[in-house]
């Protein structure tokens, strides 16, 4: 089976070498093997495999990354425009989006 | 939180999560819940580990859509097997498909099951949106009196509720650590044995044949919503003509119409999706596009033996806008779905994606109204 990828050299994902510790939870937590960690130190091997999901700079200890999170769905992209506010599945009431 | 002693089987007080660890005893059981046992914190309910036709059926429900958001299972603390306090602690969302993974997964396994409040809404989602996140997680360590049942300080998350926790944060709050296991939970039992240490693929997530597969009812059933003026416009549309309008013809063109919508339709939201790795282009609208040509090319194929005229075009070329626009759309929702799309991504895509679906999908129809009066 080809390998699914999706667009490229679109993530907002920056890591700040300077800060980083080495503590490994970046590349503990990616579930797309975006980072390694070498000499001590998180490096991004993958950047196109980021899907922005957050989970590397909420783990960060340092603060030494920062990506744009937020919901990567079309339909929520769309009602979100629609009203003005950023990208919303909408998962409260009876929206069946999410679950 | 007081809760009415006098509830009836009436089951608004079984959905409200309680403060404390026992539940109340107005409320009937779940199917899966077995006898408590006693711990220092209170009595603990055990959960069964295996799944019954009740839990299937539940799952079946919510893969269609019905009764989706409402499948949870109230938060709090559960037992699997027979732990003791040095048993490791486990922690689910209160969806119930998320619970019933995991406590599958611990069949022969002695553990706790912390189940946070996640408004019913599995651990992905919730993460997304922080309701599994470190908020809820130091609040319902403090409602279950976790640390009079444990005497480690360990938690184990599921790795995809990372973005919605900050471990750091966790452990300076409620002075439990984070440990985050693998991705499945059936990996759970082999990353327990090695000693917490989860093998490299049990960190990664795929998005395989079944995967894919299982998501498309929900797809399937989503869409109709959008499409159902679609469709009654095109019906009724059918009966215009030079002639003016005919009843007959509507139900002639308009039925074809229709037909090749929904073909259309399923191209994007549901084969799309099921061949999505084999589809050209890295774009699901191009995938969708793609797939949607196939019902166009078909009609054209069969219309096009016999008799000449402009009508013959006006009557097969729409389609080959109007069915790849549809089914670009389809496909471009199926992100929402995907494990491996990001939202820069999806934004990028439907900056081109979005306008050139609509421009042929106006286009399309424009020519096929055209086609009713040439």
């Amino acid at each position: 089976m080809p390998q699914l990828r999706y667009m490229e050299s679109v993530a907002t994902l920056v890591l700040d070498r300077e800060k980083c510790v080495g503590c490994g939870m970046c590349a503990e937590v990616c579930p797309h093997a975006v980072f390694v960690v070498e000499d001590r130190k998180a490096k991004i091997v993958d950047r196109d495999a980021c899907m922005e999901c957050g989970a590397c700079a909420g783990n960060c200890p340092v603060d030494a990354i920062s990506v744009r999170s937020g919901v990567g769905c079309a339909t929520g992209i769309i009602i979100g425009a629609l009203r003005g506010t950023d990208p919303t599945c909408d998962c409260s009431g009876d929206s069946s989006c999410c679950g | 939180m007081k809760e009415d002693a006098s509830c009836s089987s009436d089951k608004s007080c079984c959905g409200q999560a309680s403060a404390k660890v026992s539940p109340k005893p107005c409320c009937p059981p779940p199917h899966w819940q077995l006898k408590s046992i006693l711990t220092p914190a209170g009595l603990v309910p055990r959960a069964r580990t295996d799944l019954q036709f009740a839990d299937r059926l539940g799952t079946l429900k919510a893969r269609l859509g019905i009764s989706r958001i409402r499948y949870s299972v109230r938060p709090g603390l559960y037992a699997v097997g027979n732990p003791t306090k040095d048993s490791p602690v486990l922690v689910s969302a209160n969806h119930k498909m998320s619970f019933d993974h995991l406590r599958s997964s611990m069949n022969g396994t002695d553990a706790w099951i912390m189940v946070l409040d996640t408004k019913g809404i599995n651990v992905w989602c919730a993460a997304g949106k922080g309701t599994f996140g470190t908020d809820e997680i130091v609040n319902r360590i403090s409602t279950t009196n976790l640390d009079k049942v444990v005497a480690h300080r360990a938690l184990i998350l599921p790795q995809l509720g990372a973005p919605g926790v900050a471990a750091h944060k966790v452990k300076a709050r409620s002075g439990f650590r984070v440990v985050y296991g693998p991705v499945r939970a059936q990996d759970l039992p082999a990353f327990l044995d090695a000693g917490m240490k989860a093998a490299p693929e049990m960190r990664r997530i795929k998005f395989t044949f079944r995967d894919r597969l299982v998501l498309v009812p929900m797809e399937l059933v989503i869409g109709p919503k959008y499409l159902a003026v679609l469709l009654a416009a095109l019906f009724f549309l059918g009966g215009m003509g030079r002639e003016g309008y005919s009843l007959h013809n509507a139900t002639i063109a308009g039925s074809a119409a229709v037909a090749l919508t929904v073909l259309g339709f399923l191209a994007g939201a549901a084969v799309a999706p099921m061949l999505l790795p084999w589809l050209p282009g890295r774009a699901f609208s191009i995938k969708g596009a793609v797939v949607g040509l196939v019902p166009a090319i078909a009609y054209a194929a069969y219309r096009i033996p016999g008799p000449e005229g402009t009508a013959r075009v006006l009557e097969i070329v729409p389609w080959f806008l109007i069915l790849p626009a549809l089914a670009a759309f389809f496909a471009m929702n199926f992100t929402g779905a995907s494990t491996y799309t990001s939202l820069s991504g999806v934004k990028k895509e439907m900056r081109f994606a979005l306008p050139a679906e609509i421009a042929a999908a106006l286009l399309g129809i424009g020519l096929w109204i055209a086609g009713r009066f040439v």
